[in-house]
């Protein structure tokens, strides 16, 4: 099976931040291999401070590498002003906080337009305008060019930001938690708009989220991360419906409607100056912990060997030497 | 025992804001009782209200009665007794309710050296209790705010709500701003609380999901009102109000292939709480709207063992479907 170019790709990607007064560097993305291919989906999901932001602005080009390198549509990226206004008509960030995210003091046609301003936008951009603001589902369009921020409600804020992401025509989305601020009935609608928008415009999108009930609403695929390093990832079905990585079963465990007995995890996410020797998840792997990796002959190498980077595209993969073992030694892996 | 009884309630804002508009709810010892709804309903200031935290230029009226006083018309001395005492209040986001320049310990001691009279000594023991109750080293009590992770920051806010050994708990989205693992922690730890020590739990949130598998009871809140009440696992899984409905459908199901690719929410916004429309408050966004709820009311009524819902098609009959053919078979609107 030949896969399609990716779209976007990420290889061997990794940003440090120094530390300060001799504390040791933070590995915030510590080699990670993503691809999303053309009008693919791809939902990045993992805990506060485990480096999905810092991948998503590192993709972007708002961050520089430390290491590897991200090429979109079959170039590496260029880091010079110009290309990076190039690549940023081409991919568009749609940030969480709709209310953060908008001028108060610009109306919604100002909000809308600015990126076209900013590019020289050769064409009618009243035009351009109402377009992008009717395809994010705001019609009639000219009905809201002159509202403020203010005067719309939360799920109709979140609509501009997507169509300020719009003008451009871009072809690809990053998304950083799209709907984390807004109502349960609301989210529903602007995760319906993302799907259309892929749809009607082939558009792919990166969507960064806690929310593993998200990357099942709209995702193709879903990469799970955790400390830097993303530990499982496949399609949908695969990850969220039969995961392998002990860290993937605890998140989805303790998910409210999850059946069976919740697997929490004692503790918080490690801090990414301190990543732990051996499997990054070791000191707080309940699979560990309860002496399966013993018995799966695995242990030793939980606490002492890394495990590689997992590729970005394609089929299920997992980072964890006890799931390998049981793939390896052909046992079913139960679904619970 | 019947701990908290709270009888037609209503409150206006200043300005005509009909925040809570009749609200009846009944809550005993060792009971949970969850109160959904989504921003602008009213369950912030229905929490604010149990405990007269509301701006003096709030108009109250109706009853709440905890343990039989009634907390409206109680003099202010005895309202500073039982705040903390008889009932104490989580409020959402730990970061802004803790003073970000006192040590934590001394935090959850000033209302133990206010109300129980205590000793300094005898404070910092209850003090050290009560962070190993919440599964925290007592040596924590010496830390700041800003150096702890937002999951010890909510578990000192709720160390602070049992400071002076209350009935009832009213906590506001205590989990909101939290990861799934540590949000799975909280919950565990209330729950556990409650279940030890026998007290009364409100708790109010957005997240239906989450109340449902937290709470005993579960009411769901639009406009102001109570539109849907009855056993938690019930009202989630089978929702007789359209509003239930839409809101129980909003939260997907991991593995449930009707919510793949298919996100569901609801069109429109819920109505400003100072012009509310005619009617059912919900029939604007209603699926399956009457004519006649445009211009009737709807009020709670009884639907079945232990359930509540304000829905003209949950009427003495019963049957929904009943209603529409009646409908259609005489050509008007039933009578009522």
């Amino acid at each position: 099976m030949t896969e399609p170019q990716p779209l976007l790709s990420a290889a061997e990607l990794r940003l440090t931040f120094p530390g300060r007064r001799g504390a040791p560097d933070a590995r915030a993305v510590d080699g990670v291999d993503l691809d999303i291919a053309p009008g693919e989906i791809v939902a990045l999901v993992g805990e506060s401070g485990c480096g999905k932001t810092s991948l998503a602005r590192t993709l972007l080009g708002l961050e520089r590498p430390t290491g590897g390198r991200v090429t979109f549509a079959g170039a590496p990226l260029s880091y010079t002003a110009s290309a990076l206004k190039t690549y940023r008509k081409r991919v568009q960030l749609v940030l969480q906080d709709p209310s953060g995210s908008l001028n108060p003091r610009h109306t919604v046609y100002d909000a809308v337009a600015e990126g076209l301003r900013i590019h020289r936008y050769p064409g009618d951009e009243r035009e351009a305008v109402a377009g992008a603001l009717a395809r994010a589902g705001l019609r009639p369009p000219e009905r809201f060019f002159l509202r403020y921020p203010h005067e719309l409600s939360g799920g109709q804020r979140q609509r501009v930001v997507i169509a300020g992401a719009l003008v451009l025509e871009p072809e690809l989305i990053v998304a950083d938690e799209p709907v984390a601020s807004l109502d349960a009935s609301v989210r529903g609608e602007i995760l319906a708009l993302l799907l259309r928008l892929r749809e009607e415009m082939g558009l792919s999108a990166l969507v960064v989220t806690h929310d593993l009930g998200l990357a099942w609403n709209i995702a193709d695929r879903v990469a799970v991360m955790y400390l830097g390093r993303i530990v499982e990832t496949g399609t949908v079905e695969e990850v969220l419906t039969s995961p392998r990585h002990p860290y993937t079963r605890a998140l989805l465990s303790v998910l409210p409607e999850a059946t069976g007995d919740p697997l929490v995890l004692a503790g918080e996410p490690p801090d990414p100056s301190r990543i732990p020797p051996g499997c990054r998840f070791h000191v707080r792997c309940q699979v560990l912990a309860s002496g399966e990796a013993e018995r799966a002959g695995v242990a030793d190498a939980c606490r002492s060997r890394d495990l590689p980077p997992l590729s970005g595209g394609g089929g299920a993969q997992v980072a964890c030497h006890w799931a390998r073992a049981r793939h390896s030694s052909g046992e079913a892996i139960p679904t619970s | 025992m019947t701990l908290l009884q709270v009888r037609d309630l209503t409150v206006t804002y200043d300005g005509g804001a009909r925040a809570v508009r009749g609200v009846d709810l009944t809550l005993a010892a060792g009971q949970k009782l969850g109160v959904a709804g989504e921003s602008g309903c009213g369950k912030s200031t229905l929490a604010l209200a149990l405990l007269r935290l509301l701006p003096a230029s709030a108009k109250v009226t109706g009853e709440v009665l905890l343990g039989g006083e009634d907390v409206l018309t109680m003099k202010w001395g005895r309202v500073r007794a039982v705040r903390w005492a008889g009932a104490s209040i989580v409020f959402q986001g730990a970061m802004h309710s803790l003073n970000a320049v006192h040590r934590v310990g001394d935090q959850i001691a000033e209302p133990i050296l206010l109300h129980k009279r205590a000793t300094r000594e005898g404070a910092r023991r209850k003090v050290a209790e009560l962070l190993e109750h919440v599964g925290l080293p007592a040596a924590r009590a010496a830390s700041y705010p800003h150096e702890l992770s937002g999951g010890q920051r909510q578990r000192v806010m709720i160390a602070m709500a049992l400071a002076c050994d209350p009935e009832l708990i009213v906590a506001d989205e205590p989990t909101t701003a939290l990861d799934v693992m540590i949000q799975a922690q909280i919950l565990g730890l209330i729950s556990r609380l409650v279940a030890e020590q026998d007290l009364g739990l409100v708790m109010i949130s957005h997240d239906l999901a989450v109340l449902a598998d937290t709470c005993d009871r579960l009411a769901v809140m639009y406009a102001g009102r109570v539109v849907e009440e009855g056993p938690a696992a019930q009202v989630y899984a089978d929702a007789l109000h359209p509003y239930g409905k839409a809101l129980s459908g909003s939260f997907p199901t991991i593995g449930d292939p009707a919510s793949r690719f298919a996100p569901r929410g609801l069109p429109g916004d819920p109505p400003d709480p100072a012009a509310l429309p005619p009617g059912c408050t919900f029939h604007p966004r209603c699926p399956v709207a009457l004519d006649v709820c445009a211009r009737d009311d709807q009020e709670l009524r009884p639907a079945g063992a232990g359930r509540r819902a304000a829905c003209v098609r949950v009427g003495r009959t019963g049957a929904a479907e009943d209603v529409r053919a009646r409908v259609r078979g005489q050509g008007r609107e039933p009578e009522h």
